[in-house]
């Protein structure tokens, strides 16, 4: 019996001994996945940026502002003003299937005083939750307001960067105590310079942010102003919206149908644009992608078909010797197969590298490069059935000559 | 008892233009413990012949059995499997794998035998020394002489310990001397109780074997026993 150790030892000597063509079959393998691996992860990261660039209101987020009902319902009459608490919030979350995450919004101007400034400022009282959907990414070293402000009352700040420039100039206001309505506050966090095209209470860079609950014992507020929700995927908003308002409808009493109750604002709408925009661009890299490929496999397998009429006589002295043409097949899969393992798994890692040493300067304006480690299998897959196609057919030939004739080749 | 046993052999190639008949029917009997010397011009069909006692090729027509085995219609694997164990090959240009150690070279048979790692090893190493290169077990074929790759060979070809020994021109690329050298060795096998069939050119070599026949255009011309052998 020949066993799998015998193919293995065997393959490593070859590999060893050839090595300018499996240096070149590899390179060639190392190239696709590189190639194809970086494309896709700058392909990406562009579209990630592109939806964060128009995301800086929020990522695919409903607002929702309850208002004057308009029309009659169960005996009410029109015109009664619609009034939601966190009860109803946390209700209406346990109902409404497909809802990601939502969150009330309480607002107001305070006075703020800081060293010799005092200015007026728009507060926003809100969740942890309400920082991940409206994208409120703090600077390093700082954060947004988490659960345990919330749950606390904490008595901490997030600033909008406009806003904290105004208050602090350049000097680093994380740790440092403010004063709202004479209430001490600590800063706790910056938001990043973020690109918002759009808002609905001002831009967020001019903004204070405070924990929800500690909002409502300052102000004595019991009511949102607006609420933020968003949908577990972007496709679902539609419904999850309609299923929010009979939510609210059914527990506040009014008619679902009733828009100016609670109006909505679906900014997932802009979007579209961007989904169809996005499918032209992957398409057009899915094309250079396949063009990539088919220029690797070329080269690939041109190199297999050397390595195989090169070692045609090589076939033929062991087929001389007795060796059965299962053995020599089995060698040249195997060997294909972990040439394409090595390969791949060096194109993977040098992806990696570039992805890596990519300037993070430069994330604002193409995105954060990633790598996907399915691309990179998949093409390095594709690129050693490839090598495999190429050797293995030209192998099985050799096999099937009569020895004496490989031997002459 | 013949280990060889050819009736109406023909090989014709076709290379498609021409058809060139090598050989025009050849009737071939050879027993255990024989030293046959083939002799005939360049381009007689000596090397066709040995192609086909070897199983390297198969005939176009006629019958041959090896070791009583009739030959026809066997499928490639059994093929693989009387070279294998059968037959020991050595050639003109030795055919020895350049990249690997000469041990390494001399496994290769029992690897496809099927003969487990540590025999191998053991026999592969022992044949060596034999053959005089058990100081040189891990060179490259590459790193020897002429008649040190000849040797290597000649211990690639015993090492699966087979019926018959066939040698196509194995001093051909030699100097006289590392000619006499193998030669030798061969004459040793004989002498130890082993069946060879030799092709040579060299008169003076043919003198050493037991049965010298002689080959023309395709045909046996004349098949003598030789009783001043060796
Ligand atoms: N593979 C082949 N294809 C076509 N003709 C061949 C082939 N091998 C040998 N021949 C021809 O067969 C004849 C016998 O060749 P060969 O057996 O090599 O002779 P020898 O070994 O006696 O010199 C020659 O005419 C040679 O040209
Ligand atoms: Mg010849």
């Amino acid at each position: 019996m020949v066993t799998f150790k015998d193919v293995f030892r065997q393959l490593i000597r070859d590999v060893r001994n050839e090595k300018l063509r499996t240096f070149l079959t590899i390179f060639g393998i190392v190239w696709g996945t590189v190639a194809i691996s970086l494309m896709l992860a700058f392909g990406t990261g562009l579209h990630k940026n592109l939806i964060k660039q128009t995301a800086g209101l929020g990522d695919r987020i409903v607002i929702a502002w309850p208002g004057l009902t308009s029309i009659p319902y169960e005996g009410l009459g029109k015109g009664r003003r619609l009034r939601i608490n966190e009860d109803d919030i946390a209700a209406v979350r346990t109902q409404v299937r497909g809802l990601k995450a939502i969150s009330g919004e309480y607002e107001t101007n305070m006075k703020l005083d800081y060293a010799a400034k005092t200015m007026s400022v728009d507060i926003s009282g809100v969740t942890a939750e309400f920082g991940a959907m409206r994208n409120e990414i703090p600077q390093s070293g700082g954060r947004f307001i988490n659960e345990l402000d919330d749950h606390d009352q904490r008595r901490v700040m997030f600033l909008g960067d406009r806003l904290k420039t105004n208050i602090f100039g350049d000097a680093d206001p994380i740790g440092k105590t403010v004063l709202l309505n004479q209430s001490p506050f600590q800063v706790i966090g910056v938001l990043i310079k973020k690109p918002q095209d759009s808002n609905y209470s001002g831009p967020d860079a001019e903004k204070a942010f405070i924990p929800s609950s500690t909002f409502r014992a300052l102000n004595g507020d019991k009511y949102v102003d607006n609420m933020i929700f968003q949908a577990a995927s972007s496709g679902e908003t539609k419904q999850v919206i309609k299923d929010i308002s009979a939510a609210f409808g059914k527990r506040l009493r009014f008619d679902p149908e009733d828009k100016e109750a609670l109006s909505m604002w679906d900014t997932t709408e802009q979007f579209h644009f961007f989904d169809i925009f996005m499918l032209a661009f992957n398409g057009f890299l899915g094309l250079v992608g396949v063009l990539t490929l088919i220029v690797g496999g070329i080269g690939v397998s041109n190199i297999m078909n050397v390595v195989v009429e090169e070692r045609t006589r090589e076939i033929g002295i062991k087929m001389a010797l007795g060796a059965k043409s299962r053995w020599i097949l089995t060698q040249f899969l195997i060997e294909t197969l972990l040439v394409t393992i090595f390969g791949g798994a060096i194109g993977f890692a040098i992806s990696l590298g570039v992805c890596a040493v990519f300037p993070a300067q430069l994330y604002e304006y193409v995105g954060k490069p990633e790598v996907s480690p399915v691309v990179a299998l998949f093409t390095a897959l594709a690129l050693g059935i490839v090598g495999l196609v190429a050797g293995y057919f030209p192998a099985k030939e050799a096999s099937r000559l009569d020895p004496v004739v490989a031997m002459k080749l | 008892m013949s280990i060889i046993r050819m009736e109406g052999i023909r090989k014709i190639y076709d290379t498609g233009k021409v058809k060139v008949e090598a050989l025009k029917g050849i009737d071939l009997d050879v027993d255990a413990g024989e030293l046959v010397a083939i002799v005939g011009p360049s381009g007689s069909g000596k090397s066709t012949l040995m192609n086909l006692i070897g199983c390297l090729d198969t005939p176009s027509e006629g019958i041959y059995e090896i070791g009583g085995d009739n030959v026809a219609g066997v499928t490639r694997d059994q093929l693989a499997e009387i070279r294998n164990r059968r037959v020991g090959f050595v050639f003109q240009n030795f055919n020895l794998l350049p990249h690997i150690t000469i041990v390494e070279n001399v496994e290769l048979p029992m690897l496809f035998g099927g003969v487990a790692v540590r025999e191998r090893r053991d026999r592969a190493v022992e044949l060596l020394t034999r053959v005089g290169l058990g100081e040189r077990l891990d060179h490259k074929p590459t790193e020897l002489s002429g008649g040190q790759m000849q040797r290597v060979a000649i211990a690639r070809a015993l090492a699966m310990n087979p019926d018959i020994i066939l040698a196509d021109e194995p001093t051909g690329n030699l100097d006289t001397s590392s000619g006499t050298d193998i030669m030798s060795i061969f004459t040793d096998l004989w002498k130890a109780g082993r069946t060879l069939v030799i092709i040579t050119h060299d008169p003076a070599l043919a003198k050493r074997a037991s049965r010298i026949v002689e080959i023309r255009d395709g045909r046996i011309t004349s098949d003598q026993r030789n009783e001043e052998a060796a």
